[in-house]
């Protein structure tokens, strides 16, 4: 009975999800492409130049700069928080008293938005710097890295640790006694059961922890603004940067063209990613 | 059954229904109407209240829509691209034109053009007149006279740099004794602030070197007054209200709070500043002062000008072009338009018709070119981009804090004039 309805009545539940999916990312993105070999001012008044917004990418240092910068950081932030965010988890799953508030505390910075993080860690790490007489944010370039490094492991361990925690709960107890009874050392639970027990979740955090590093803006924008220089500006500002912070027309079509190498190479990353994690998955 | 898919279906429709954009209400198209994105934030209240004011009047819509701080050229960009797009929206000078020049309507033949005082106050691609300057402003050292006259000083004591330098020194020096914090406000390098030195003071040494070779604007710059903006800037940060170091942090509210809480004595800003600044001083106990620059100090004056240009939109319909030239034209003519700008908004604006605006700033500068003062011109319009303007910035923020030097500074100058100028042909 209620599988003739829905067989019958299916596009009316699908149509108004699938309008939006196409009217807020699909056309957008199709029309996207195409403004990717156009020069332009307004997204519909648009001049058709061919590949030459790609070639000038090659010539724009600042565009590889921010490359190697990006890959660093989000490989750099997807190790440290996911190994964090499973220690943390090992730690909430041994049921101490007051685990839930724990749970709690570390994913509450998960719910504030990244630009006014950003801005309250710029007074925080300021304020430190410069009572150790260091350079400011806005002036050192490593000071830089490193305090988005910190403000994206604050804000996304309690995320990932959540995810960790789940997976941990399911590994059956019947296994972890079993080990004991044959006189497996907790580092051997931990490495030959918990941990490929749990290769989903690892695979679901990283794909996320590494994407997430990658599309990082808003924590950028507004913790380091790029400073000094472009010097901390990762991909994702530096496509915004192009795009609106220069005075002319080509410059649209260049950080367009910019936005679609970047799309390509997310897509890439996190497909190598999902093989290379999902493959090490077990069947319970 | 039959109900609950009814009501299934009903659920449906509006989720679809929401969907779909809302269709506006059509308005009389024959008799145009005008949508202007205006520019500053500060005068939203008063442009909504005389639009409104121009309805009743007229009977003509007008729509005014403010962008927020720092977003301008964003949002024009996306309101553009609509169907129902600005019909008048402003450009910063002749290399915010060059985004914009496509769609200029010329308004050589309207009645606002005829108005300007001088055709120095347009903006021209050819012969076209692709802007039309709505505002005069102001700039320069901002002093709490009553602060300065506690020190011992008078504002005759200071007619030159090397007075101010004098004056500032002395002042600094005896800071715990007067009770402030430093002889100027933090120089902050803060996005929101340090516009006042890569862009305004740096306007000094453009201004000064355009004039020795008599050029309106190069391709290459010189850079023959590096030393005296040194000089300046060096000024502002020694004889400061915090470490030179910090000023990369430092945002323009502080240095307002700094100036407003009499912490500190002069403060490098613009005539629009008075309407804040008029909350906490007297008339009477605010003045404005050339940046004496060591270059021709006793014929220097305040750098007066304009970066705030009409534009009315070409591709508009040409009824609502047409509204909307009558509607610029009103608003700088008619005796509501005036006073609105005048008083509502402190605007000083280069039309035959304008009233004597209330501002003490403006009516200081008039007294400074009345007593044969020559007023600075404001060049950084033809700064090469705002690229240039940030890595100069950049370059600022570094000296100051000792993690650059000044030949960074210098090469943001002189260099990367040259480098952005042929880029942004």
């Amino acid at each position: 009975m209620v599988g003739k309805t829905i067989k019958k009545w299916w596009p009316i539940f699908i149509l108004p999800t699938l309008a939006a999916f196409i009217i807020g990312f699909l056309w957008p993105f199709i029309w996207g492409i195409y403004l990717s070999f156009c020069k332009f001012t307004t997204v519909q008044d648009v001049t058709f130049v061919g590949l030459s917004n790609y070639q000038k990418i090659l010539l724009d240092s600042t565009f590889s700069h921010s490359f190697w910068l990006t890959v660093a950081f989000a490989f750099l932030s997807s190790l440290t928080i996911n190994v964090l965010a499973f220690a943390i988890a090992l730690a909430l799953t041994k049921g101490f008293k007051g685990t839930n508030v724990f749970r709690t505390v570390f994913f509450m910075p998960n719910l504030i938005g990244g630009i006014v993080l950003g801005y309250i860690w710029q007074t925080l790490i300021n304020g430190l710097l410069s009572k150790w007489g260091q350079p400011l944010l806005a002036l050192s370039a490593r000071n830089g890295f490193i305090g988005m490094l910190i403000l994206l492991m604050w804000q996304q361990i309690g995320y990932m640790m959540i995810i960790y925690v789940a997976g941990l709960n399911n590994v059956s107890p019947d296994l972890i006694e079993a080990a004991q009874i044959d006189g497996a050392t907790s580092g051997q639970i931990l490495f030959k059961i918990k941990i490929p027990m749990i290769m989903p979740s690892v695979t679901i955090c990283t794909f996320l922890t590494l994407t997430n590093g990658f599309k990082m803006f808003d924590q950028n924008l507004s913790l380091t603004g790029g400073d000094p220089g472009k010097q901390s500006q990762l991909l994702a500002l530096n496509i915004y940067d192009t795009f609106y912070a220069r005075s002319g027309a080509q410059w649209k079509g260049i950080g367009q063209a910019k936005a679609v190498v970047f799309f390509i190479l997310v897509v890439a990353i996190a497909l190598i990613q999902l093989k290379a994690t999902s493959s090490k998955e077990v069947q319970q | 059954m039959k109900m609950r898919k009814l009501t299934a279906m009903g659920l449906a429709a509006v989720m679809a229904a929401s969907m779909v954009p809302a269709i506006p209400v059509m308005a009389d198209d024959a008799a145009g109407k005008v949508y202007y994105l205006n520019f500053k934030p500060e005068q939203d209240e008063a442009w909504q209240n005389l639009s409104k004011a121009y309805t009743e009047e007229t009977g003509v819509e007008v729509t005014v829509v403010t962008a927020a701080s720092g977003q301008y050229e964003t949002t024009l960009q996306s309101e553009m691209a609509k169907s129902d797009a600005p019909t008048l929206f402003q450009v910063n000078g002749p290399v915010g034109l060059k985004n914009w020049k496509d769609y200029c309507y010329d308004l050589k033949d309207s009645d606002i053009y005829s108005q300007l005082t001088s055709d120095s106050f347009t903006v021209k691609d050819g012969d076209a007149v692709d802007g039309i300057a709505y505002v005069i402003e102001s700039y320069g050292l901002i002093v709490n006279k009553t602060l300065l006259e506690k020190a011992g000083y008078s504002l005759d004591d200071i007619k030159s740099f090397d007075q101010l330098k004098t004056v500032a020194d002395d002042i600094q020096a005896r800071k715990d004794e007067l009770g402030i914090k430093g002889a100027f406000t933090s120089a902050g390098m803060d996005g929101s602030s340090d516009w006042r030195f890569k862009t305004h003071l740096a306007n000094l040494p453009i201004y000064y070197e355009y004039k020795a070779d008599g050029v309106e604007d190069t391709d290459a710059i010189k850079g023959t007054y590096l030393d005296n903006y040194k000089n300046v800037f060096d000024l502002y940060i020694t004889d400061s209200t915090c470490d030179p170091a910090e000023l990369s942090a430092k945002t323009a509210d502080d240095s307002r709070n700094e100036f407003v809480n009499s912490e500190a004595v002069f403060y490098q800003n613009g005539s629009w500043e008075y309407g804040e600044l008029s909350k906490t001083f007297a008339d009477d106990e605010l003045a404005m002062i050339p940046i004496y620059f060591g270059v021709d100090d006793e014929n220097e004056g305040l750098a007066t000008g304009t970066e705030n240009f009409w534009c009315v939109n070409k591709n508009a319909a040409e009824e609502d072009i047409q509204a909307t030239l009558d509607f610029i034209n009103w608003c700088v003519t008619s005796e509501a338009g005036t006073k609105a700008m005048a008083e509502d908004m402190g605007f000083t604006i280069p039309f035959k018709t304008a009233q004597a605006s209330s501002n003490i700033f403006v009516t200081q500068d008039a007294e400074y070119t009345a007593a044969g003062l020559i007023p600075v011109s404001w060049n950084f319009t033809t700064m090469p981009s705002e690229e240039w303007k940030n890595a100069l910035g950049t370059a600022l923020t570094g000296y100051a804090a000792g993690t650059g030097d000044w030949d960074a500074v210098v090469s943001a100058f002189v260099d990367n004039w040259a480098t952005e100028k042929a880029l942004s042909e």
